[in-house]
């Protein structure tokens, strides 16, 4: 279970890497995306506990969260260093 | 497989609905209250009688202000609507002014001042609802932002959990112990699903700045770029030294109604008395379903109409219209009793869920007359939160009624007595025993509910009997809701008293059985 609790601080910065991630490419204006990615934050990190919660197998789960954190995690690296104006 | 995944989603439904299920119900009992707390209000403040006409009261707010507030670069004027008697007025202080003086000021419902008794009213029960008390507000927040989110994940594993839950939705099995807790449960999950997830959600939004703050920090330098971007309230320009009065407000909200088809609600003023002032009119939260409603701006001395506010974004109007559901200051009166009876549904889902928590597990115990530490403490607290809320809320509108009005702080003392009392009922929860602790406070709460309107009817002017003849229905209404939660305490104690004899007639005969 301990591997499945650790999820819930984890799942939040994930969570609050998305959002980002979704606020910087939603071709709105910022004042709105910046909103929807607030809004949109709490769904995507409920839905990274109950996958969490429902995934088998601790290892495989943190592949996945490991994974996916990184991809998430470079994509906004790469886009608020080329992107800077916006 | 499949049952691997249930059984992870029934631990994640247990625990996390009941590390926050007491603070749970605290929020869903005073944010249930604050779909009332305008009515809340009026009763604790039974000096203002006259109706109220929001022309004479934004017309009564400039006077006093005008006199009062001198030398303020912004006042913020809140009219009483259709259900509240009060306006309520905010304003900054003079730059060469006193430090820390008062800068707000409620008014009648005609502009003038009110010498009410000083009462936080239903508004106290609202800000407790999401701000809590004695901590700071951030902390408070951080704390109702995490309960929160455990209920959104208790809901949707809840969801899973329970595979038959539509056709047990059904089934609502009386007088069964742990099957009834368990039917209970259900029932008023399902029936409010929708209500649960949307309050929830919602509830989040309202506090997501603060809670997910990355999607902002992504995009924006620092968060005052991203207010000023997002809620453009436009001020005056730089003052010039020139001094002109004020147009007066009532032909600025005849244009504002006629253009909105909607009451305004708050005015605010920028440079009042300065050539350069700005009026900005907001309509009134009742108004719409958008919590942010509409602006029009005017010439502060011209009283000529300059434009509207800055039209929003589609994604901050769902936004808006996320919180407008969730505060339902639109709902006309059978939505509100709706959202009313919602909350109290959703108060009973926690209710149950946590009585459920504790008659699931003494079935189970090694030794039922010495239960283990952990077991003891949800006993103790579900005792204290369940049944000793509620008598801190009876207590809080006694002491409105109770203590001197010219008492110093009186408002703080009103909140300083429902925090007593809790504590009281807490302490007594710990000492009685189980059984015992919940009759007894179940029985203190119909007596102090009944004491309400007894109590208020020998305090002040008005009484149950002259407010029911009168048509008079927050005040008669209130004090009805006070007797029906008299009546609901005391059917509990009766309840609980006979299943405790019951069980007092059977288990000597079990255990001579076993003797024998």
């Amino acid at each position: 279970m301990a591997a499945r609790v650790a999820v819930i601080p984890y799942g939040y910065a994930l969570a609050a890497l998305a959002s980002a991630l979704m606020a910087r490419i939603l071709p709105t204006t910022r004042a709105d995306a910046a909103t929807a990615g607030m809004i949109v934050s709490f769904a995507i990190y409920a839905a990274i506990l109950l996958w969490a919660f429902a995934a088998r197998g601790a290892l495989r789960l943190w592949l996945w969260l490991g994974g996916v954190g990184l991809l998430v995690g470079l994509l906004l690296a790469w886009s608020l260093l080329a992107g800077a104006g916006r | 497989m499949k049952d691997g995944f249930r059984q992870s989603m029934a631990w994640l439904h247990t625990w996390s609905g009941l590390l926050f299920g007491w603070l749970l119900f605290v929020i869903f009992v005073c944010g249930t209250i604050s779909y009332f707390q305008e009515e809340v209000t009026r009763w604790m403040q039974p000096e203002v009688t006259t109706p109220s006409d929001p022309v004479a009261a934004a017309d009564g707010a400039a006077r006093w202000l005008a006199a009062n507030a001198s030398g303020s670069s912004a006042w913020y004027i809140t009219l009483p609507g259709d259900r509240a008697a009060t306006t309520a007025l905010f304003w900054t202080p003079a730059e060469d002014g006193p430090a820390g003086g008062v800068t707000e000021m409620t008014l009648d419902g005609r502009g003038n001042p009110v010498t009410a008794r000083d009462t936080a009213g239903g508004y106290f029960l609202y800000r407790f609802h999401y701000d809590l008390h004695y901590l700071p507000v951030i902390w408070a927040r951080y704390l109702v932002g995490i309960a929160a989110m455990f209920m959104l994940m208790a809901i949707l594993s809840g969801i899973v959990t329970h595979k038959k839950i539509f056709a047990d939705f059904f089934m609502l099995r009386l007088g069964k112990g742990q099957r009834s807790w368990l039917d209970a449960h259900n029932v008023t999950a399902v029936l409010a699903l929708p209500f649960h997830l949307m309050i929830t959600y919602t509830g989040l939004v309202t506090l997501e700045g603060q809670l997910s703050p990355a999607p902002v920090a992504a995009l924006y330098a620092n968060r005052s770029e991203f207010f000023a971007e997002a809620f453009p309230v436009a001020g005056a320009p730089e003052s010039q030294g020139e001094a002109a009065p004020l147009a007066s407000f009532s032909a600025m909200m005849k244009e504002a109604r006629l253009q909105w088809g909607m009451d305004v609600g708050h005015i605010f003023v920028s440079r009042p008395g300065d050539a350069v002032a700005r009026v900005t009119l907001t309509s009134a939260p009742g108004a719409s379903m958008d919590a942010r409603g509409k602006m029009l701006q005017f010439d502060g001395v011209t009283g000529r109409l300059m434009g509207e506010g800055v039209p929003k974004g589609a994604v901050q109007r769902i936004e808006g219209v996320m919180i407008g559901i969730h505060a339902g200051r639109y709902a006309d009166a059978v939505l509100r009793w709706l959202y009313f009876l919602s909350g109290v549904g959703g108060t009973t889902m926690v209710v149950s869920g946590l009585v459920l928590w504790t008659v699931k597990r003494r079935s189970k115990l090694t030794d039922p007359q010495r239960p283990h530490f952990g077991f003891r403490v949800v006993e103790r607290l579900n005792i204290a939160v369940v049944a000793g809320f509620p008598l801190a809320i009876a207590v809080y509108f006694l002491a409105n009624r109770l203590l001197p009005v010219d008492l110093p702080d009186r408002a703080e003392w009103e909140v300083d007595c429902l925090f007593l009392a809790w504590l009281g009922a807490g302490i007594f929860a710990v000492l009685r025993p189980v059984r015992r602790g919940w009759i007894e406070l179940c029985r203190c709460n119909a007596l102090l509910f009944a004491a309400v309107p007894l109590v208020s009817a020998a305090a002040t002017a008005r009484n149950l009997p002259a407010s029911l003849m009168s048509g008079d229905w927050v005040f008669a209404g209130f004090e009805l809701m006070m007797l029906a939660l008299a009546f609901g305490f005391a059917f509990a104690a009766n309840r609980l008293a006979l299943v405790g004899s019951r069980h007092a007639l059977k288990r000597p005969g079990k255990r001579e059985q076993v003797v024998a």
